[in-house]
């Protein structure tokens, strides 16, 4: 099937829905590939690369969507800019079409009989998250809100004692710990910033905390996970603890970044305007939810805004401003999703219903309106963590009883009574001696480090050979076999010692810190 | 020399065996330790020698003879080698212990010394110090050849095994009593060669019924016979020193398999009865064969770049690093990796290899430094802030149905508990169960990536990846 890239007319967008290393693989899995001129030039991707990559450059945006049986976007298609009217039946359309929003599109994609796949609304399950353009995106709007925010501040991020005096760290609070909200955090870090970040949902702490960042807590018990890997609406009072958080910290950092959004539904207003009033002279304030109306009271989408000394960044197209890079991963959640779409690798796509990925991006089949999908099976992180965690197996213990060893003293003192009664006075002095020695032992062996226990084994080892002794004692004996046997055990303990002491002091050498 | 002499050299060779075992507490006083055990065996050799009246020259012949040798396996030997010549060492004090008991029998001047009660008690410690000392003979001959994969490693079992030894040890208990009649009538020698023939194959039948993954009970177990086998010359020869030292040794192995039993949640006894994870083990396995999930493997360049990125490492080596040879490109990966101000360190089980301490020992000839290298019990509540643990060649030791699963044959044996780090690489040379034949739920958990392989090559790719 022919795959068509038309130039994006979206103003001010300078993404491409294909670069050149996407488009080669795109060829390999047997699709024909074709782009409109000067289509990937804003994101620095010339025709004469496309061309090598083996992609036919057209130069007529109308022959690119009349003639091709795909056609991939980054955009939804403009109402009023005629995008829509080039659609023709059977045609299969990738692209961001946020079908929430835009009623109106999705009617007319239906009325066009087109199918039409929504790169936003893929599910946010693990299978997919190769397709996941929101994350992909979202992670390069995080980077790009420090990069602005560091433009429009007038400070160092990274905390420095220079000779000429002390330059402090830069403070930044990132509220949304998603994939931007993390992004952010990464970025602002590594340039050296002090970094908190507040999320109602509980479980993306160990995430913060993984960044190095500090994680801001609610004195306030209140699960805030929703489905699909995002927050849900709280309630009055968690609210209000939100709040004061937020207007305590306000006046403390320099920067701040949010990322705050709840799937269909405008974004909460976190910032007020009494909060920008008390940041310091010099502040920067990323709203990242502009698009959505904003997390900040003051902020205008695609605006900046300066209210009371503070500068309030509501650009829509942070991906947009590092299009080379967000054309590259937008690419390639494409192609994964095709290639998830075409099993046999010929160039032919099938739409599947039976896929999940692929049933919940498709908003119009055909010419029916398909949207919104039935609920995902699995969400990326469970609803409620389901698995109910095993009982460690605790070693079996027996309950001590004082039968065993009652028994054991008895019968042990008794065979020594025994022994005492019969045993002449010179065995019960060695027998002393041996007792004691098995004490001593048992003492001194404890205390040996588990690291030690080779050389441990190998010198009992050399100094066990002390039965040397016993033939040394023997060897002057008159009667020549005994001399003999005394002998040979004589060589076999040397060889006992002298590889013993040797081969312990050759491991003790290479101990060492 | 007068006696007093020789008694107060064995005194002074006896502190000096206690300091040598004392200073083993750390890796700084144990190279001090070690010298004080050969001073103090220079001294006791001396002292004994002083008295010696004939045949000077066939003594020196033989330390020097038998000294070479010893010198020149300690130095040619493999560290990977170590649990087989610790074994085959083991099998000389025995081997010794039988022919000094053997030659204090054949004096004559016996029987002048000792009468009545005296001389049943002296044939007795003979008796006993040829017995253990020919058991540890082969046993020791026995556990060589199995660390040597010279015999089949796995555990054989004869029928009736049990009764097979109660028999024998009925048996030697008759002889003995044989032994004692007739010795005081001046024979005797009968029952103790039938004995020795017991006691040999006694031992033999032992070993042979444990399996290869119970070497470290099993090595620590004949280190102790042979000191016993040393302190029952003692008694027979009415030598203080050498029930001192046999005592210090009997008791320094029986701790060591004490710890190893406990290592392993097993009962001593269970594991000197033989044959462990031969019928319970694959019972289980086939009944787990349903459950098993999908297993993640990477190839080498990836788990480099995982390693990379990762700033605690957790390094978790068994007996397959110790046949693959492994540990010195392990070591040349953490000193990349701890260049880079990665915090590696190592988690050793207790009973990780084929003897206690084994894999310190391999760590330690890498020169992978001593202070990064951790006991079980000091690591594994860190698992949880480690982003990458490593398991080199091990298996049972990082089972987690030992704490899940009440039914499994290792259920309640310490593990190493490496599945709680975010990310855990196993190397493995093929899905094969470990010795106990269980399988094991860790390859098949979310966040475990199998590198399958020789450890040795599969890390030395990941070295270059690095």
């Amino acid at each position: 099937m022919k795959i068509g890239i038309p130039k994006e007319v979206h103003v001010g967008e300078k993404r491409v829905a294909t670069t050149p290393d996407v488009a080669k693989q795109l060829i390999k899995l047997g699709f024909e590939v074709a782009i409109e001129a000067g289509a990937g030039s804003a994101a620095h991707y010339s025709d004469a690369s496309y061309v090598e990559a083996g992609v036919t450059v057209v130069k007529n945006s109308h022959d690119i969507w009349t003639e091709s049986d795909i056609i991939l976007k980054v955009r939804a298609p403009e109402l009023n800019k005629g995008e829509i009217d080039l659609l023709h039946e059977k045609q299969i359309l990738i692209t961001f079409l946020w079908p929430a929003q835009n009623p109106d599109l999705l009617q007319k994609l239906a009325e066009k009989k087109v199918t039409a796949l929504a790169m936003d609304s893929i599910p946010r399950i693990s299978r997919a998250q190769k397709m996941d353009a929101l994350s992909s995106m979202a992670n390069i709007a995080g980077y790009r809100a420090i990069v602005e925010a560091a433009q429009h501040f007038g400070r160092f991020f990274t905390g420095q004692i220079t000779a000429a005096g002390k330059i402090p760290p830069a403070k930044v609070m990132v509220i949304g710990a998603g994939v931007a909200g993390l992004s952010a955090i990464g970025a602002a870090k590594s340039m050296g910033a002090i970094v908190r970040a507040f999320d109602t949902r509980p479980e993306v702490k160990e995430q913060v905390e993984s960044m190095d960042a500090e994680f801001l807590e609610l004195d306030f018990e209140e699960e805030g996970s929703g489905t699909g890997g995002y927050a849900k609406v709280m309630s009055k009072e968690f609210i209000e603890a939100e709040m004061a958080l937020f207007a305590e910290q306000a006046k403390e950092v320099d920067i701040i970044i949010t990322t705050a959004l709840i799937p269909g539904k405008p974004a909460p207003e976190l910032i007020k305007e009494e909060m920008v009033a008390s940041m310091k002279d010099g502040s920067v304030i990323v709203d990242l939810a502009a698009e959505q109306g904003g997390n900040c009271k003051l902020s205008q989408a695609n605006e900046v805004v300066q209210a009371y000394g503070v500068s309030i960044i509501g650009y829509t197209d942070l991906p947009s401003r590092l299009a080379g890079q967000s054309s590259q991963l937008y690419g390639t959640n494409l192609r994964h999703l095709l290639t998830d779409m075409c099993p046999n690798k010929d160039g032919i796509v099938v739409v599947d219903f039976e896929d999940e990925v692929v049933r919940g991006a498709t908003v119009v089949k055909d010419g029916e309106i398909t949207w919104p999908p039935p609920a995902p099976k699995l969400s990326a992180a469970p609803v409620k963590p389901a698995e109910p965690e095993t009982p460690p197996v605790e070693p079996k213990k027996e309950t001590p009883s004082w039968v065993g060893p009652a028994l054991t003293f008895g019968i042990g003192a008794l065979a020594l009574l025994g022994l005492g009664a019969v045993a002449p006075a010179s065995f019960m002095a060695h027998f002393t001696v041996f007792v004691l020695a098995c004490f001593v032992g048992y003492m001194v062996i404890w205390n040996v480090t588990a690291a030690l226990h080779t050389p441990l084994m190998s010198v009992t080892n050399a100094i066990s050979s002390i039965i040397v002794l016993g033939a040394i004692l023997q060897i002057s004996s008159e009667e020549t076999a005994i001399m003999w046997v005394a002998g040979f055990a004589v060589l076999i303990t040397s060889i006992n010692i002298a590889g013993g002491f040797a081969v312990t002091r050759r491991m003790l050498e290479m101990f060492r810190k | 020399m007068s006696e007093g002499i020789v008694t107060a050299s064995y005194i002074g060779a006896t502190i000096l065996f206690i300091l040598a075992l004392g200073g083993l507490s750390s890796p700084e006083t144990a190279r001090r330790g070690n010298l004080y055990g050969i001073i103090g065996m220079a001294l006791a050799v001396l002292a004994t020698i002083a008295g010696v009246t004939a045949n000077l020259e066939i003594i020196f012949v033989g330390l020097l003879v038998g000294g070479s040798i010893g010198l020149v396996l300690a130095k040619r030997v493999q560290m990977t080698q170590m649990p087989e010549l610790v074994a085959i060492l083991h099998s000389l004090v025995g081997l010794a212990a039988v022919l000094v008991g053997f030659a204090n029998f054949m004096d004559p001047a016996r029987l002048e010394h000792y009468t009545g009660v005296e001389l049943t008690i002296h044939d007795i410690e003979t008796y006993l110090g040829i017995l253990i000392g020919a058991v540890t003979l082969s046993g020791s001959v026995i556990a060589f050849g199995k660390l040597s994969a010279k015999i089949t490693g796995k555990a054989m079992l004869l029928p009736a095994r049990h009764w097979l030894n109660l028999g024998l040890l009925i048996g030697s208990i008759y002889l003995c009593h044989l032994f004692v009649e007739q010795s005081a009538a001046g024979g005797g020698i009968m029952p103790l060669y039938i004995m020795t023939g017991i006691a040999l194959l006694f031992g033999i039948h032992m070993v042979m019924a444990i399996g290869g993954a119970d070497m470290p009970v099993v090595i620590s177990m004949l280190n102790s016979y042979s000191g016993w086998a040393a302190a029952a010359t003692g008694f027979m020869l009415n030598n203080d020193l050498l029930i001192v030292t046999g005592a210090l040794v009997g008791s320094s192995g029986a701790i060591l398999s004490y710890i190893m039993c406990r290592a392993m949640n097993r009962k001593f006894l269970s594991v000197i009865a033989g044959g462990f994870g031969t019928t319970s083990g694959s019972g289980s396995s086939t009944a787990e064969e349903g459950e098993q999930g999908e297993v993640i493997s990477l190839e080498a360049p990836e788990v480099a770049s995982l390693l990379a990125e990762a700033k605690e490492i957790m390094i978790i080596p068994g007996y397959g690093m110790a046949v693959a040879q492994a540990q010195h490109i392990v070591c040349e990966i953490t000193k990349a990796l701890r260049a880079k101000k990665v915090n590696v360190r190592f988690g050793i089980h207790p009973v990780a290899g084929r003897m206690p301490g084994h894999m310190n020992v391999l760590l330690a000839e890498a020169k992978v430094p001593y202070d990064i290298v951790f006991e079980m019990d000091e690591i594994n509540d860190d698992f949880p802030d480690v982003d990458v643990s490593v398991v080199i060649g091990a298996n049972d030791i990082v089972n987690p149905s030992a704490l899940t699963d009440p039914d499994s044959p290792i259920a309640g044996m310490p593990v190493l508990e490496c599945w709680k780090a975010k990310t855990t690489i196993v190397l493995k040379r093929s899905m094969a169960t470990g010795y106990a034949g269980v399988q094991n739920p860790l390859f098949f958990k979310e966040n475990t990536r199998m590198l399958f392989g020789d450890a040795k090559s599969s890390l030395d790719v990941v070295f270059k990846n690095l």
